[in-house]
Order: structure tokens, then sequence, then C-alpha cells
């Protein structure tokens, strides 16, 4: 209890555009207000072929509600603010990073090569360090799932520097 | 009822969802919702009676499976297990592991199978009382569907409505199905065909929890021994067997509320246990009335949450969201029209449900032992094989990188979304009944001459908002009441 008074008290003292309640509320309505400005490039339907709404009128509605029920959150934290969320270790931001490594690798060499990668650096940046259980994760384990969707599943993965060898 | 159910293929998919089920529930993070959407593009290769029976035998396993976890190292494996460990866990440290999960076998088979009759009787009820519905009662029904997202666990209920507002956001991407106006594209021409489901359900559950578990790498779980499941004495019958009767009735009852699931009812069970005990005091300290209390109620939401998913299509908790996604991309309507045309396909999701209640009772018993083994697999070594099976899963579905990207973005997404307290399934049920939303109202605008005040002269369509701004008002009500 007293902890999380503390991690209040802790997040009270900020500036406000360093609590999370403001970049919270900075986000959401930062993103609604661009796709509330797209809705309004949508195509119009002339009145005679319009059935009820026009097409963009109801994503407008539903922008507008979220980012109304966002400016009640952020005006109800100045009564009671959130509690300070712990920093981020390094081990999440190293699995970003494999998430960013994956979407290069599979889209520029290979999609099995990336999971393979993914896999042997998020199991040793989380604290493995044994070679077998790393191959395991990252060599074996893509290979046997590889297996069972292309031979059970019948699925055709992307072509690639790896997969092409198996296909070619 | 249970005739489709012997043919070999459909018992074996049955033991397999139980045993996966099972599984999924006892390792913390992961769950029945999370599994549900791992395995359902691999149920895109069965025929839709076996995909929906696997996903329901995960549904009534994993809830179950949570409570091994819960006992045996003070960890709920699921949220719907969480008011288990507050008794479970002291009891196993007092030695009496076995006893513990025998009890907590036995109230969540006789909460599952509970609510298995509710269903099958309750469910063609309501399914034929929807045949009265009209596009504006539908309208009607899936705003109160979505405002019952506000009541949604612990979280902020503006919070959870602003999370159920961006899942239908989300399934206005691509092209407007009345008028084929494209909307939110920006030119991309595999957003035209709107964003699918597994992507959006396997990001936000399992790939968001991959981000969670990254950290929290330092947590060390203290697992109590445990030798063997005993069967409850016939004391411990004498003493719980009212309490298992009450919190199945609570569970079936709170799971028939669209949105709401086993982790309410589960809370609601427990606190209810507590409040008839003759022994209150002994709760939180090991008593055996707390973890019948629980565990018959969330196993009981199972069979109640089906209700609403069947007989109207709107979910009525996290893993028959996964399951109503099941439904649709099989091809299959849930609603009065299917307990009309498919009456077989319906008692056989029935019918599944009942075996794997007793089904899990056998493995449970006899393979709490093992099953509990797994909660051993280190992280480290388990995510990364999940995020495997979750990219080659999404990539199965239409073979698009471009859903592997969609997945990986609400990955993210999801993740941050928890952190400040938005809860993840609300998003799920808007994207699903998004389409039902919108399309509904505009419907029912052609029909009443864009008259909005026409929704108010159709009574059944009245009585259901009435019945949403109840659903809006009671957790305001509720955190007021928990300030006094």
């Amino acid at each position: 209890m007293n902890n999380v008074r503390n991690k209040k008290r802790a997040n009270k003292s900020l500036p406000f555009f360093f609590k999370d309640e403001f970049k919270v509320f900075f986000v959401i309505i930062f993103v609604s207000t661009i796709l509330l400005v797209t809705t309004f490039t949508f195509d119009k339907v002339p009145p005679i072929l319009n059935r009820g709404i026009q097409p963009a009128t109801f994503p407008k509605g539903l922008l507008v509600l979220i980012m109304f029920l966002t400016a009640v959150i952020y005006y109800l934290s100045f009564k009671n603010p959130w509690k300070k969320e712990k920093k981020l270790p390094k081990p999440f931001f190293l699995t970003i990073l494999s998430f960013i490594l994956f979407i290069i690798i599979s889209k520029t060499l290979d999609f099995f090569l990336a999971i393979s990668v993914l896999s042997i650096f998020v199991s040793y940046n989380w604290g493995e360090k044994r070679i077998f259980y790393l191959l395991l994760v990252g060599i074996l384990f893509p290979l046997v799932v590889f297996i069972f969707f292309e031979m059970i599943l019948g699925l055709r993965f992307p072509p690639g520097i790896i997969t092409n060898l198996y296909y070619y | 009822m249970m005739a489709p159910l012997f043919s070999s293929k459909l018992l074996i998919v049955l033991i397999f969802g139980t045993l996966f089920g099972l599984i999924l529930g006892v390792l913390p993070g992961l769950g029945p919702t999370t599994g549900g959407a791992l395995i359902l593009p691999f149920t895109m290769t069965l025929d839709p009676l076996s995909a929906i029976v696997l996903l329901t035998s995960i549904y009534c396993a994993g809830t179950y499976g949570g409570a091994i976890t819960a006992v045996l190292i003070n960890t709920p494996g699921t949220p719907a297990a969480a008011a288990t460990c507050l008794d479970g866990y002291p009891l196993a440290q007092k030695g009496e592991a076995g006893r513990a999960l025998g009890m907590a076998t036995v109230s969540s088979t006789v909460g599952g199978i509970f609510s298995v009759i509710v269903l099958v009787f309750f469910a063609p009820v309501l399914a034929q009382l929807a045949y009265e519905f009209g596009q504006p009662e539908y309208f009607a029904l899936a705003i109160f569907g979505l405002t019952m997202l506000a009541s949604i666990g612990e979280g902020s209920p503006i919070k959870n409505l602003i999370a159920g507002a961006f899942g239908i956001l989300i399934s206005t991407i691509g092209k407007d199905f009345m008028t084929s106006i494209d909307r939110f594209t920006y030119g991309i021409n595999e957003l035209s065909v709107g964003i699918g489901f597994i992507p959006v359900v396997v990001g936000l559950f399992a790939i968001s929890e991959m981000l969670t578990q990254s950290t929290l790498l330092d947590q060390v779980f203290k697992r109590v021994a445990l030798k063997a499941v005993k069967l409850p004495s016939l004391d411990d019958y004498k003493k719980t067997w009212k309490t298992i009767f009450r919190s199945s009735g609570i569970g079936s009852f709170i799971g028939v509320l669209p949105a709401e699931g086993g982790t309410v009812a589960s809370l609601i069970g427990y606190s209810e246990a507590k409040r008839f005990s003759k022994e209150p005091e002994e709760f939180g300290k090991g008593s055996i009335e707390g973890i019948a209390g629980a565990e018959a109620a969330n196993n009981a939401a199972t069979g109640g949450a089906m209700v609403p998913t069947l007989a109207l299509g709107i979910p009525g908790s996290a893993t028959t969201a996964v399951i109503l996604t099941g439904l649709i991309i099989h091809g299959v309507r849930p609603g009065p029209d299917l307990f009309r045309e498919q009456p077989d396909f319906l008692y056989g999701i029935f019918g599944a449900m009942l075996i794997a209640n007793v089904l899990f009772f056998i493995f449970g018993f006899f393979g709490a032992k093992l099953f509990a083994r797994i909660t051993l697999v280190p992280n480290k070594i388990l995510w990364p094989m999940i995020f495997a099976v979750s990219v080659c899963g999404t990539y199965s579905l239409s073979q698009s990188i471009i859903d592997v990207w969609i997945m990986l973005f609400f990955g993210v997404l999801g993740f941050f979304m928890r952190r400040f307290g938005f809860s993840v399934v609300p998003v799920i049920i808007g994207l699903i009944l998004g389409e039902l939303v919108e399309g509904t109202l505009r419907q029912s605008l052609v029909i009443f001459d864009g008259n909005w005040l026409m929704f108010l002269t159709r009574p059944i369509a009245l009585t259901f908002f009435i019945l949403s701004l109840i659903a809006l008002a009671f957790p305001l009500l509720r955190s007021k009441k928990q300030k006094k």
C-alpha cells in the first residue's frame, strides 16, 4: 500500500509532460487527430446511392468518442494520478530490437533465418548461455516448425536463401 | 447429443485439445485465450466442427489448468485462477497440495458440467428470442455487449471503453462493406481487405505477453512439492457441496453476461463462498471452501460464456471471443439460424464441452504432477518457441508477410496498452463486433429514414439501451462504494 502511495507521489512530482498520463493522452489524441483528418479524405457516396450514413461518419464518430474518453481519463488523473511504472529493463529493448531484426532479415534474406536469428538472440539475451539450448530453440525447433507447416499443413513459405535450398 | 463425437477423429481432437489446454493453463502468461489464439491458424486445416471442438476443449481444460500453478507456485496459470491462489497455496504450504488440487479438480469438473447443462437448455431459448430481433435490436444488443466491456476485470471502465472503440475502429479499415469505398488504407493494397482477426489476436495476446515476460525475467517461482492428487474426503464434500453448487450457478450466470468471464466469476464465487461460510476467518489461510468457490465458478463461466457466443454472436469472455473468431473464419455465423440449420454442429459442441470436463478431471487427477513439471520450462526457452509458432501460424492463414508485421505491431501496442492499464480483450471484442455494430446501425437508419429517435420506439432495443446505461453506471457506482 505504502509502495503504491510512494509511486503515485513520485509520479505527481514530475513535470506534466513527463507523466505517463500526459504521454498516453498525447499519443492517443495525436494519432486520433491524424486519423480524423484522414476521414475527411474518404470518398463521398452520391445522395442517390447513399444508404443511411456516409462511410466516413461512423469512424468519425468513433474517433471523437475515443478523444472525448481520453480527455476524461486525463482529467480524472489529476485527482487520482496513475502509479509510476518501473523503468523497462534491457531485455525488453533487446526483444524489440530482435523484432526489428526479424523484419529486416525476413524481408531481405530469409523467413526462417529470421526466426532462427530472433530465437537465438532473444534466448541469449534472456539469459540462456548454453549452446545446446540455443541450438535447440534457434535451429532444431524452427526446423520442426518448418517441417510441420510445409509437410503436414502443405504451406509454402516465402522464398529466401535457406528456404530456396529446400524448394529448388 | 454425443453422436457426432463418436468418430475417432473428433475424439483425438478432443483429447489433444484437453491435454493442450491443460499445458496452456499451467503455464503462467499463456492460458486458454492466448493458446486458442495460437492454435487458431492451425484449425484451418480441420473441418468446422473439429476446429471448434478443439478450441472449446482448450477453453475448458485451460481454465482448470490455471489452478495447478495457482496451488503449487502461487501464480495463477490463468487470470481466472487468481482467487484460487488465496487458499490453494497456503493449503499447499501446509503439506496438503494434493488435497487442494483434488478439490480444485472436483469443483472445476462439477462447475463445468453444470454450466454445459445451462448451455444446453438456455442457449436455444436465447436463440429463439433472437428471432424477434431486427437490425435495430441487434445494434442495441451489440452496444450492450460493448458497454459490458466497461466492467471487465479490475481495470478502468473508461480505458476499457476506449480499447473497445479502438477495436471497432480497426474493423473499419479496408473497403466499406456497403459502398466499397476505401477507408484508412493509405494506398496499401493489402489493407483494402481489412485487418484479419488472427494477426491482431495473436499479436495482442501472444506477442504482447512475450514482451511482458521480457520485463519479468528476475521473477523466481517457489514450487511446493506434490506427491499425488487426492480426492476430497467425505468431510470436505459435506463442507463444500453447497459452495460448489452456489458457485456453479454464479459462474454460469456471470458467464452468460456478454464480455464477462471466468475472472469475474471466480472472484464473486470466492467472495460469496466466504460470505456463506461458517468459518470465514479461514479464508486466505488455506480454506478448502475458498478453493471450491473460486474453481467451480471459473469453470462454470465457460459454459455460460458460450451461451451469448452461440445464440447471439456476442462473446461472453475473452476466450469465447477467440472461439467466435474461429467460427467466423470457418464460415459459421452464430445466431438463431445456426440453431435451426445446424443442430448437429451445436450439439457436437455441447457434447465436446461435456466430455472435455470429464477428460480434464481424469488428466488432472492422474497427471497434475506431470503438468506441474511444465512450469519448470524456463521462459528463455519457451517464449522464442512460442514466437516461432506465432509467426508461422499467422503467416499460414493468407500466406502474407504483411500479416506477420501487423501481428508484431499489435504485439508492441498490446504491451504498452497493458502497461498503462488498458485491457487488450475489449480490442478483440470490438474488432469482432465492429462490423455488426456499424452494419446494423446503418441498416437501421435506412429503415428509420435517418431518424435516430426511432430506436426508442422498439421495446427490445430500448431495453438493451437501458441495460447499457446500467452497465456503464455499475462500475462507477462500484468504485464509489469501494472508496467509501
